[in-house]
């Protein structure tokens, strides 16, 4: 396994690299580097078949979104009504879910990779005008790929004719300011248009129907474009041939927390087990100070908590969305045996609760709840009721068996990601996610700390 | 006076100019204003709603929104300490109480002498490099107490300004679309088939 300085966090290894072999070189961001190791060939090979055909490519390869919920790229963008133009294409670069960070390396590493996934979407789907909105905190990234475009506009790779095509497309590069629900795709678009960054209502479901500005329009993540250079320069069977049916490909996996060496993970899509991750010594190494695996989240902060036992599953959305849990955004979070479990599930919840955006009552009202109680939990103020409290504002954000693998340890079904809410986005079911993993699966540690509190006999007369 | 100068104006008409929606450009010219400025200030805020042609109290609801602009000036490094779960595992707690102890000030204080604001904030996206600390947006991975205190003497001398510009810049580098390139702005109100989509028909 190698690390290097230039791209913090990543670990390469003995495994097949669709998004990050260029990693390995320190200007990996060039336009030089990038044509010296087959940058552009997959725009070239896409622009000498039709469009329709590129997009039969991506539908082929079945080309997962990889920025939460797994969708396949090809099916969403045959979401757009037949005819209806224009289409915009947004490209989703907000990465803040706790625990993520695959997307940041991707842009600051490799930006003409992303901006020719861009345009090969663009091509396919015809999408007339790109927006890359990257997250306002990721200076660097803004930077890397605001040269990468002016490089790549002066050579002739976007912009008017391209490669002396037809094919004609702008790619403007928007900013962030600082908003974790921004990164869910309605709100994404308002926030494009100007807006504050409020997810809209459902229905329509799909951008792909009504988008910026009324149009459609696709939202993709940077990790799913950055796929597609790959996948057009060496084909569908290539691609396929990696991974499983279900899952081709490779996908890029943060694992953080008390590993001994967290890392970011370019692994084979679908087959990797957990236990390979945590555990195995090309990846984490196993626990740190050989202490034992408490709990790990295996998606994303918002991901339902699995234990031990589902160690042997692998990396593989359907199964891990069987099992009562998501593979979200790519990231795992390692909790050892000295976890302080309320305290864990204290952070996670005031994310969602102080990330939300407030226009519905049970995320803006719940979230503070669950957030207040677990703090007084925390603090040794908790009492008994609490827990039955926590239970109870949860189930107003998300009404109804809880999907978890340890639900039958509540007396209930397991059933499948996702959840029934009352929200118009998950970041309020979000904020109850993890309160309920650590309090089905550890709802000891809860009590050991209110039974503290209410054992401390009440002195009188300070 | 805190509206644009000559300059920023000219790139800020540049900024709206890539967008169909004049509207659009909103946060990029809030980030522009904050870059010059420090902060966004109600001048600028009622010149950017003239500009993308909306009211200053919708530029003010947008802006408002968004964590990263400040409405009063802050310290010229803004140290941002995580404190999510991935960095809250491995000692993002204990480093905001070592900033706080170091710096004399709690999360959204700034010290007497201007130089440091302090702020305990969510995942920025380098959770295998726990724990994290951004200055001025420009990350540091793997802090520890001694890294800390490092940066603080460094910051004060002054040795980190080329690499770390003054809180407000946020990227020293800018897209420019030159005008013989550019494709153009497609508007929502221009139901045209794309030329290489007609092509494939
Ligand atoms: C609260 C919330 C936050 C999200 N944040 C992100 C994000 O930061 N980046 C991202 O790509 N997708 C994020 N998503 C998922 C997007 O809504 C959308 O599904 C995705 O960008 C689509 O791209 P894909 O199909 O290529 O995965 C988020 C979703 C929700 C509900
Ligand atoms: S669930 Fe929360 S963040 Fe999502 S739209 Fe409702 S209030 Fe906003
Ligand atoms: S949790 Fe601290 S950077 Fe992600």
């Amino acid at each position: 396994m190698t690390t290097y300085p230039w791209a913090a966090g990543y670990v390469a290894g003995d495994r097949p690299q669709i998004v990050t072999a260029r990693f390995q070189y320190e200007d990996s961001h060039t336009l030089e580097r990038y044509l010296a190791t087959g940058g552009y060939q997959g725009l070239r090979a896409a622009l000498a078949k039709p469009a329709a055909s590129v997009h039969d490519d991506v539908k082929g390869a079945t080309v997962l979104g990889r920025g939460g919920a797994g969708f396949p790229a090809g099916t969403k963008w045959g979401l757009t009504p037949a005819g209806k133009f224009p289409r915009y294409l947004v490209v989703n670069g907000d990465e803040s879910e706790p625990g993520t960070y695959k997307d940041r390396l991707l842009m600051e590493c490799d930006p003409h990779q992303l901006i020719e996934g861009c345009l090969i979407a663009c091509y396919a789907a015809g999408l007339s005008q790109c927006f890359l909105y990257i997250r306002g905190e990721m200076a660097v990234a803004h930077e890397r790929v605001g040269r990468a475009l002016n490089e790549a506009y002066a050579a002739g790779y976007v912009g008017k004719n391209i490669l002396g095509t037809k094919f004609s497309v702008d790619i403007a590069l928007h900013w962030g300011a600082g908003a974790y629900v921004v990164g869910e795709e309605t709100a994404l678009i308002e926030s494009l248009e100007g807006k504050r960054g409020e997810p809209r209502l459902k229905p329509p479901y799909f951008p792909a129907a009504i988008g910026l500005y009324g149009q459609p329009t696709i939202v993709n993540n940077v990790e799913t474009l950055a796929n597609l250079p790959w996948l057009l320069r060496n084909g569908v069977e290539a691609y396929t041939a990696i991974g499983t049916q279900t899952s081709p490909g490779t996908r890029m996996v943060a694992v953080s927390g008390h590993v001994k060496r967290p890392g970011v993970f370019e692994i084979i899509n679908g087959t990797t087990t957990f236990r390979d991750l945590l555990y195995g010594e090309e990846f984490c190494g196993g626990i740190r100070n050989g202490n034992d695996l408490k709990a790990f989240v295996p998606g994303g902060g918002s991901a339902p908590w699995f234990t031990p036992e589902q160690l042997d599953l692998p990396f593989e959305g359907r199964l891990v969305g069987a099992a009562g849990s998501m593979l979200g955004s790519g990231a795992i979070m390692v909790m050892d045996s000295t976890t302080d479990i309320p305290k864990a599930a204290l952070s996670l919840t005031r994310f969602y609760a102080h990330e939300s955006c407030g226009q519905c009552t049970p995320c803006r009202e719940g979230g503070t709840w669950l957030e207040r109680i677990l703090s007084r939990i925390c603090d040794g103020h908790g009492t008994t009721s609490d827990l039955d409290l926590l239970i109870e504002v949860g189930t107003s954000i998300c009404p109804g068996d809880f999907p978890h693998a340890s639900s039958t340890k509540l007396g209930l079904e397991a059933t499948p990601f996702p959840y029934k809410m009352t929200t118009i986005c998950f970041v309020g079911p979000s904020a109850y996610a993890p309160v309920h993993s650590a309090l089905t699966l550890f709802r000891e540690e809860f009590e050991a700390k209110i039974v503290k509190r209410t054992s401390i006999p009440v002195t009188v007369g300070h | 006076m805190s509206r644009l100068n000559a300059a920023n104006l000219d790139l800020a008409q540049e900024i709206i100019g890539r967008y169909p929606v004049a509207r659009s450009a909103t946060i990029p010219l809030l980030h522009l204003s904050q870059e010059q400025n420090g902060y966004v200030t109600r001048d600028a805020m009622q010149q950017i709603a003239e500009l993308v042609d909306c009211t200053a109290a919708e530029v003010y609801g947008t802006a408002s929104f968004y964590e990263m602009f400040k409405f009063e000036p802050i310290g010229k490094f803004c140290v941002n300490i995580c404190r999510s779960i991935s960095c809250h595992l491995v000692g993002g707690d204990e480093l905001v109480e070592h900033a706080e102890h170091v710096l004399g000030i709690k999360p959204g204080g700034t010290t007497a002498d201007g130089l440091f604001t302090l702020e305990a904030v969510e995942c920025m996206a380098a959770c295998t490099e726990a724990p994290t600390l951004q200055v001025n947006y420009r990350h540091r991975f793997r802090v520890t107490h001694e890294d800390f205190d490092r940066l603080i003497d460094d910051l004060r001398a002054g040795r980190l300004d080329g690499e770390i510009p003054p809180h407000g810049t946020l990227a020293r580098e800018r897209q420019h679309i030159p005008a013989d390139r550019a494709a153009g702005n497609v508007s929502p109100d221009t139901p045209i088939t794309p030329a290489w989509m007609e092509a494939a028909q």
